[in-house]
Formats: structure tokens, sequence, C-alpha cells
């Protein structure tokens, strides 16, 4: 089946926007991962709020799911915390429209696996999505094979779908995710799960030079990317580098093991992806 | 759920892309998804090759002990004063239940991939313990992956384990049972792609998984229906099997579903009742959703999330069912039904007094049903019901659920 492909320029989405923007300033951008109301949605909602100044060029939220088999034990954790204050769709999408109020650039991507999507709809969720502000959606578990019934939805709304590729990905398969790929390209830099081991930068090297021989698309890496340097080295090749692990992990250090949270968190974690911007945006004076 | 019209054939899934109607299917994250297609190649090879079917068959016969028995319940079926009871005697296989099958058949495809670590999920142990025994017999690593729960209420399977040189690997993660241990299972493989095999226990996951499973596991109905046609000279009017995941059922079952006169009941857990809230009957109590790399009946709260399930059996303790069995049920084609923890206590004692064998409390829920049904039946009414395993492994469990302390 052809697949209408939505224009990489389109103008009337945010991502399309922030890429051409980073790449008119040379240099890479800093996604972050959070997931919705981790670990309190008073806390979330202030993290959220503050990443756009603290260095976030693009910002992803995870909906939070009881069996991510994809995650490590930080986002495991992370979305049993978020879990804990029932943190449904409509909880993540009233976030995404609270932020919206005062930012209108940042794109926003929400990140999860499919049952909670059906559960809900996905043209009741592809809908509710784009009108709280969300410019696309990674499902972990949805690849290309199993993409179409939940993609045409986000289509008609203007959503990017955002496919993952691997290491294992062969030049063989790559056509087939990156013919249905819009917005960006996500590289899963290991084989594994979130938050555990690392790629060197060769190896991302080879991949992303790999990748650009199929996509003009732009690329982001993502797993395994926890410090300003490994940041820093990742956007030498990349057009922006992913942290999620390593900024889940500051907020796990911030929650006492009777639940409560230590005063000053969300400034905590803001100082920390600030340092990771600094590192990204060391190739930019 | 009545079904759709009449179909031709029951027996024509999965399709290409591993669906069975709405549901299969093979929702897995990306870095997975070139394994599994490498499976499915490597799984087609197999089937087209004599050799392999020469190999397995011969397997079966010498190291697992198949042909198992089709054995009539007299005393049963004279308790009961209806139906005409047969078991089908899968727990007298090698390692104690029909889990042999299936690692048999998928240990012969992985060491043809090259594959030289072999993982698996285990709830009751039945699996764990075959998979261990098949890699032993190979000379292959082993990594069992079990909820901590579930270790602790089968602790005979966990020894057993040990001894054939597989690891345990307990996981505290989530409810601890066996869900966690296929979540954890999926973990350990996308980060050892190049040497591991995930040898899956049940009719689920991730296509091919589901097929595969169900094409090694039907050498159980292929068995019933020469021994019945021996027999008695005609088929059965009704097959009875438990249904966790469901590889025993489906093993059972699809042999005879173009038999249109062959009635088939699939007994689900209902744990402490399904109005409770606590039981494991994805059918009876759950909704279509997707886990574990396939779209089926699964037990969830309104915002998608998995819920716990709750059965005395450790082996049926899973919130979903696997996919040939959803359609089924979408089809009409197959009738679910469920029994209680206290049902399945019943049948174990039951039959352990009347015919000398104690269930294992998987197959002890098929009995709970048969229990219900037998006795509605004229005499003439030929039922199956898959004895899957043996009870050994549960005397535990059992005599605690009777307040007895070992």
């Amino acid at each position: 089946m052809s697949v209408p492909k939505l224009n990489p320029e389109n103008t009337g989405n945010r991502i399309a926007a922030r890429f051409e923007l980073l790449a008119k300033h040379k240099r890479p951008g800093l996604v972050t991962f959070i997931t919705a109301n981790d670990p309190t949605p008073g806390v979330f909602m202030d993290i959220l709020e503050g990443l756009p100044a603290a260095g976030a060029d693009l910002i992803e939220i995870g909906i939070p799911f009881s069996d991510p088999a994809a995650d490590g034990p930080a986002i495991q954790l992370s979305g049993q915390r978020a879990l804990k204050h029932g943190t449904k769709i409509d909880d993540v999408l009233e976030a995404v429209r609270e932020f919206r109020r005062d930012e209108i650039d940042t794109p926003i991507i929400l990140m999860g696996y499919y049952n909670p999507i059906y559960h809900y709809g996905d043209q009741e969720f592809a809908e509710a999505a784009a009108k709280a502000g969300v410019d696309g959606v990674i499902v972990v578990d949805l690849p290309p094979e199993e993409s179409e019934e939940l993609h045409v939805h986000l289509r008609a709304n203007d959503i990017h779908m955002i496919f993952l590729s691997a290491p294992t990905s062969s030049d063989a398969r790559l056509p087939t995710i990156l013919g249905k790929a819009s917005g960006f390209v996500y590289y899963v830099a290991i084989t594994g799960i979130t938050g555990t081991a690392s790629a060197s930068e060769d190896a991302v090297k080879a991949a992303t030079a790999r990748l650009r021989r199929h996509t003009t698309l732009p690329i982001a890496v993502g797993f395994g990317i926890r410090t300003p340097q490994q940041a820093y080295a990742i956007g030498k090749h990349a057009d922006a580098a992913v942290v999620g692990s390593a900024i889940v992990d500051v907020i796990a250090q911030g929650v006492k093991p009777d639940g409560t949270v230590e005063k000053g968190l969300a400034v905590k974690v803001l100082e920390f992806v600030k340092s990771l911007a600094t590192g990204v945006h060391g190739t930019w004076p | 759920m009545a079904g759709a019209e009449t179909l031709n054939t029951y027996r024509g899934g999965a399709d290409e892309n591993g669906h069975f109607g709405i549901f299969g299917g093979r929702y897995v994250a990306e870095t997975l998804m070139p394994l599994i297609l490498e499976v499915e190649k490597a799984y087609a090879a197999c089937q087209a090759d004599p050799k392999f079917a020469a190999e397995l068959k011969h397997l079966s016969t010498h190291y697992a002990g198949r042909p198992s028995a089709l054995y009539f319940a007299e005393r049963l079926t004279q308790h009961f004063g209806g139906a005409k009871l047969y078991f089908k005697r899968d727990e007298l296989n090698h390692t104690g239940s029909h889990k042999i099958n299936n690692c048999l058949g998928q240990i012969l495809v992985a060491m043809r991939m090259g594959k030289t670590r072999i993982i698996a999920e285990t709830g009751a142990g039945q699996h764990g313990v075959a998979t261990a025994t098949v890699c032993a017999r190979f000379g292959l690593k082993c990594v069992i992956y079990m909820g901590a729960k579930d270790i602790e209420r089968q602790k005979p399977n966990v020894f057993r384990m040990r001894m054939l040189g597989a690891e345990v690997r307990g996981v505290d993660k989530g409810t601890a049972t066996l869900k966690d241990a296929m979540n954890e299972a999926l973990r350990d493989w996308v980060a050892n792609v190049d040497d591991t095999y995930y040898l899956i226990g049940t009719a689920a996951g991730p296509h091919p998984y589901p097929t595969m499973v169900r094409d090694f596991q039907s050498v159980i109905g292929e068995e019933v229906r020469t021994q019945l046609q021996d027999a008695e000279g005609r088929l059965p009017d009704s097959l009875v099997a438990a249904v966790g995941g469901g590889s025993n059922a489906i093993g059972l079952f699809f042999p005879f579903l173009d038999d249109g006169d062959v009635k088939m009941f699939g007994v689900e857990a209902a744990g402490h009742g399904i109005h409770s809230g606590e039981h494991a009957a994805s059918i009876a109590g759950g909704s279509p959703g997707v886990l574990h790399g396939n779209r089926t009946y699964l037990l969830q709260d309104e915002g998608g999330q998995i819920k716990d399930a709750h059965s005395i059996s450790a082996g049926l303790d899973y919130p979903g069912i696997g996919p040939e069995h959803a359609w089924l049920h979408f089809q009409g084609r197959i009738t679910y039904v469920s029994a209680t923890d206290k049902e399945a206590l019943e049948a174990f004692q039951l039959c352990s007094k009347l015919e000398g064998i104690l269930p294992a409390l998987e197959p002890a829920h098929a009995l709970a049903y048969v229990m219900r049904a037998a006795p509605t039946l004229p005499k003439d009414h030929l039922m199956v019901m898959n004895m899957c395993g043996r009870g050994d492994k549960d005397v535990f469990t059992v005599a605690e659920a009777l307040g007895t302390k070992l």
C-alpha cells in the first residue's frame, strides 16, 4: 500500500520548524524525556514548563504503561510512580494543553505503548492529541507493519508518527520503516532496553551515516545517553540527542521512600537538563 | 459473542502478517522486529524440510514418550453417570506435561538458526522445566525468567530447573508473576539479539509464535483422532481443555476445528469468581487489547493498564490468552467457560481418589467443567479432556489450600 507522506518541510507542524531552526543555527538539538505526572502531577508540570528555558529543543512525554517491555528499570519505575496518581491519557493531554498556554514553539511528542492508546480509540486519541497541541507520537510496540490503524488518524490530524530504527534494522528493512516515517527518525543506538548500555561515538557515526543514505529526515539518537559529554559526542553526528533515563534518575533520587518529594526537585532536574543542553550545544557558540 | 458467518475452514490462520482476524500480529519494538521475522523464516524452512519432521518425530517417540495414552476414565464416568470420559494423558510425557512437545520443536528451530543461548518465561514452572530439559539434552545455555511469587509457590520445579543446569532468574517487578516474567524475557532478548533464542511456552506472543506453538502442540489432537477412532470408531462429541495462554487447548482442538459436530470447551481460571474481580479469565472478564506482541483479550482497566490476574494455578495466572483462541471465541467456534479455584481443588481431589491420577491444577480446571457438564450428557456422548500436566508440583499449594501443613 502506498502511503501519503507528510511533507517534512511542513511548517504547520512544530517538529519541522524546530529542526529547520536547528539546522539554520548549525547545531544539534536536545530531546528530553519525562513520564507524565512523575513524580507528582504538580512537580511534573513545573519540570515540563521549565524545559524550554533549560534548553530542551523537543520534549517527549511518556504515557505510563503497566508493562513497558522495552524499558529498563529507571523508566519502569517512573511509569509506576505516574500510575500511582492514576495517570490516564486524558491527564497527559491536559498537561500538554496547560503547557501550550504559554509555549507555542517547542514540539511535544508523546511516547508510549499501544494498549492505552488502542483502548482510548485510535481516532479519538489522534483528534484529542491534535487539539491539545501534540506534534508527534512514538508508539514503541507499533512497528511499521502494525502502525497503519493508528497512523491513518494521526496523519489526518497532522501529527507525525515517529518510527524507531535500531542497529538490527538492516538496509533491506530500512525502506519499510522510512517509507512511513515523518517528522524525524528516532535511532535506538543500542540493542537493549532504555537506560542501560551506551553506544560508542564511532558506532553512532556509522549508524547515522547509514541512515542518511536512506532518508533526508532529521535523525535523533537515543538510548544510553547520560552525560553532557555523551550528548556532545552524539550531537556531532545526529540532528538531536535524546536523554530519558538519566533525567528520570534525577527525579527518582528526589523521591523519598515514603513517596514524598524533596523540595526543589524541579529546579534540580532543570539544572541537569541545562548541563545536558550545554553539552549538546557545545558545537554551537 | 456471536461470530460472523460460518467459515469454510477454521484452520487457515494466521494470515501472512500473523493475524487471526483482528487478533494476533507483531506488536514488538523495532529492535525485535528483524528477529521475529528471522524466526518466521527459519520456522518456514523447517516446515518445508522432511528431515526436520523426522528428527522431531524421533525425539517425540524416544525422548518424550509419545504417543501419550488415551485413557477411558471409567470410575469418573460411573461417578458422573453421563458422558463417557476419556483423558488424553499428556501428563505422562517426559517432564510431566504437554510443554515438552513445543520445546522439542522450538529447540530444533533455534539450533538451525545457530543460536546458543535459550531464554524462556515460566509460570507454574512446567515450561521452564521442559525448556531446561531440552537445553540440557542439546548442551545449550538456558536462562529461565520466573515471577518471584511463582518461585515461592513452585519450589519443586525451581529446583528441577537448577538441577537441569538452567539459571532461574526471579522477577520481582510488577505483580511478580508470569506476565512480568515475559516482560523481563523480552528485555533480555532485545539486549542479546545475536546469540539468544526466546523459546515462548504458550500459544501467544508475536507472530510466528502462536502458530508455531500450535503446530507443535497439535500432535495432541492428531493422536486423539486416531486413538479414539481405534477405541470407539468415531470422532469425539466434545473436547475440554484448560486455557491460560492456551497451548494445550489449541493443541487438542486445532485438528478438530473443521469437524463441525465436535464441540469444544476452553476452561479459563475464574480464581475467586469472575465477579470478585480476582480471576484470570481474559475472555469472560476481559476485552481486546495489545500486550506481549499480540492483540487478544486482556484483563485491563478503563485506562488500558493491564490488571493483575489471579488463579490458584500458576500456569493459568496470566491476564491474556493466545490470539487464536480470541479469534475462535469471536467466531463462535469454541465455547469458553470458567472454573474457580475452589472447583479446581474439588476436581483435583476427586480425580486423585477415583482415578489414581493427581492432575496438575491447570487440567483440574478442565475437570471442574467436566464435573458440571458430564452428568447432564447422555451416556453415548464421547468427551475427551486434556490431562495436560501432572499434579506432583502442586501438592504444596493444594495442601496449603486444604489447611494441611507438609
